[in-house]
């Protein structure tokens, strides 16, 4: 019997396999009955240290829909933080007033240290650039939801593949799983070798590729990400590559039918208006599975499911 | 012979710990990696003395004192093929090449400027690695980044 109860998710590598599987099971039965009373009488702290209101919004839904309280900040500029508390005694504070802490903040490492010094467990946001691993459950559970199993996939990742923390996390995930992996960038910002080592340990396959529309015909899913210009050091480099990945609905139309598009959101210009209405496009419906597997967290995180 | 000379160069202290074979540029790292600003024993300290195997090496030597080995094993981060010497009665009781530690906690900086560690008062771990190339790296616990050994900064 696998048990989560009071473990932390700071990283996607803290859960195993079966774990993982375990968290996407229960969210499949919050997709059925997504209301259920189970959190009556709990409070999940929720400690926005940047503002992020997609997620946080997200972490909300969920916890309203199990019928849980939840207590915090939504920005550092409301709380004791501005005050120059430390992140130690802010999270020791909040540990006193809640069953569950949901935290959000921009140093990377932080939700690591905060799950050493928090006595109630927690449950990583996003620190910095480092892990965001609810993001990644959700992108697991979009794939297997659309694919029917998480094994054995051909996946695209599509993009600024160097600074994207979410492909990062899923690569690691994916890599249980036995997936072949496609990664489509510019030169500037191919996927970095540590990650590639990570799938050269896990004996599985990895192709690169300039050229966008090579990996059309291959993929099971196609994972769109974002670039942002902040990134380049050389305005005149960004202005070469902003426009060789974006992805448009007549490049759809040579791909698998299995293929869905998904993309971590929000969205600027890398997937035109028209793929919208593509049976192929997932990303809204992927947000929404968001909930499911946050639900699916904190429930079984609190013991409840 | 060839005993009788080592017995001699480290028979200098009665019972103590001697490095050997530090690469003599960073004799002053070993020195603060030990902690030896902060000691009360006898300190001996020799630089660019001759080695067949480095050209110039320097030498540690520490009076009344032994290390623990993941303590010693820090040294092997700048001084991978150091010698570690214990004396006893001016009699060595044991010698042996420094190991790789598997954790290195507080000593080294986080390359990464956005890690928790250079923010908050948090104390660095890292964990020790080799890519597949066989070079050592450290994995900074927290940020998840990797250092290169040409980047270890002490702290
Ligand atoms: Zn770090």
């Amino acid at each position: 019997m696998i048990n989560l109860k009071g473990r932390s998710l700071v990283s996607i590598t803290d859960y195993n396999k079966e774990e993982i599987l375990r968290i996407l099971d229960i969210a499949e039965e919050f997709e059925v009955n997504q209301r259920q009373n189970i959190l009556n009488g709990h409070v999940i702290g929720s400690l926005f240290f940047e503002p992020s209101t997609r997620t946080r919004l997200s972490f909300e839904s969920a916890v309203q829909y199990l019928g849980g309280s939840i207590i915090g900040f939504a920005s550092p500029d409301v709380s004791s933080v501005t005050k120059g508390e430390s992140l130690k005694d802010t999270i020791l504070t909040v540990s006193n007033y809640s069953d569950l802490i949901v935290m959000r903040n921009p140093l990377d490492g932080s939700a690591r240290y905060a799950s050493e010094v928090s006595p109630v467990p927690i449950l990583n946001a996003g620190d910095g650039a480092n892990q965001h691993p609810t993001q990644c459950l959700l992108d697991l559970y979009s794939i297997r939801k659309t694919q029917g199993s998480l094994d054995n996939i051909h996946i695209a990742m599509v993009g600024d593949l160097k600074y994207g923390r979410t492909v990062h996390s899923l690569v690691q995930a994916l890599s249980l799983f036995g997936a072949t992996f496609h990664f489509v960038s510019p030169d500037s910002l191919k996927m970095p070798s540590s990650v590639k080592t990570w799938v050269k340990n896990a004996n599985l396959e990895y192709y690169q590729y300039n050229d966008f529309m090579e990996v059309m015909p291959i993929a099971d899913i196609l994972y769109m990400t974002r670039i942002q210009g902040e990134r380049f050091p050389d305005p005149l480099e960004y202005e070469k590559v902003k426009n060789a990945y974006i992805l448009e609905n007549s490049m759809l139309e040579n791909t698998k039918d299995n293929l869905k598009v998904l993309h971590p959101l929000p969205r600027v210009n890398e997937i035109t208006e028209d793929v919208d209405d593509n049976p192929k496009a997932y990303y809204f419906q992927q947000a929404r599975n968001g909930v499911f597997v946050r639900q699916a967290l904190i429930a079984a995180i609190l013991g409840l499911k | 012979m060839k005993n009788k000379r080592t017995e001699l160069k480290v028979s200098a202290i009665r019972n103590g710990t001697v490095i050997d074979h530090i690469p003599s540029d960073v004799v002053y790292q070993v020195f603060g990696i030990l902690s030896l600003d902060e000691t009360s024993n006898q300190v001996y300290l020799g630089t660019n003395l001759d080695s067949k195997k480095l050209g110039k090496k320097g030498i540690i030597k520490i009076s009344g004192k032994y290390f623990k080995d993941d303590e010693i094993n820090k040294v092997s981060l700048v001084a991978p093929n150091a010698t570690l010497i214990e004396i006893k009665d001016y009699e060595v009781s044991r010698k042996e090449k420094v190991q790789l530690p598997e954790i290195v906690n507080k000593i080294v900086k986080c390359i990464n400027p956005k890690c928790v560690t250079n923010n908050q008062n948090v104390p660095t771990s890292f964990q020790v690695k080799q890519d597949h190339k066989g070079n050592m790296k450290l994995f900074c616990k927290y940020c998840e980044k990797t250092i290169g050994k040409q980047n270890i900064e002490f702290i």
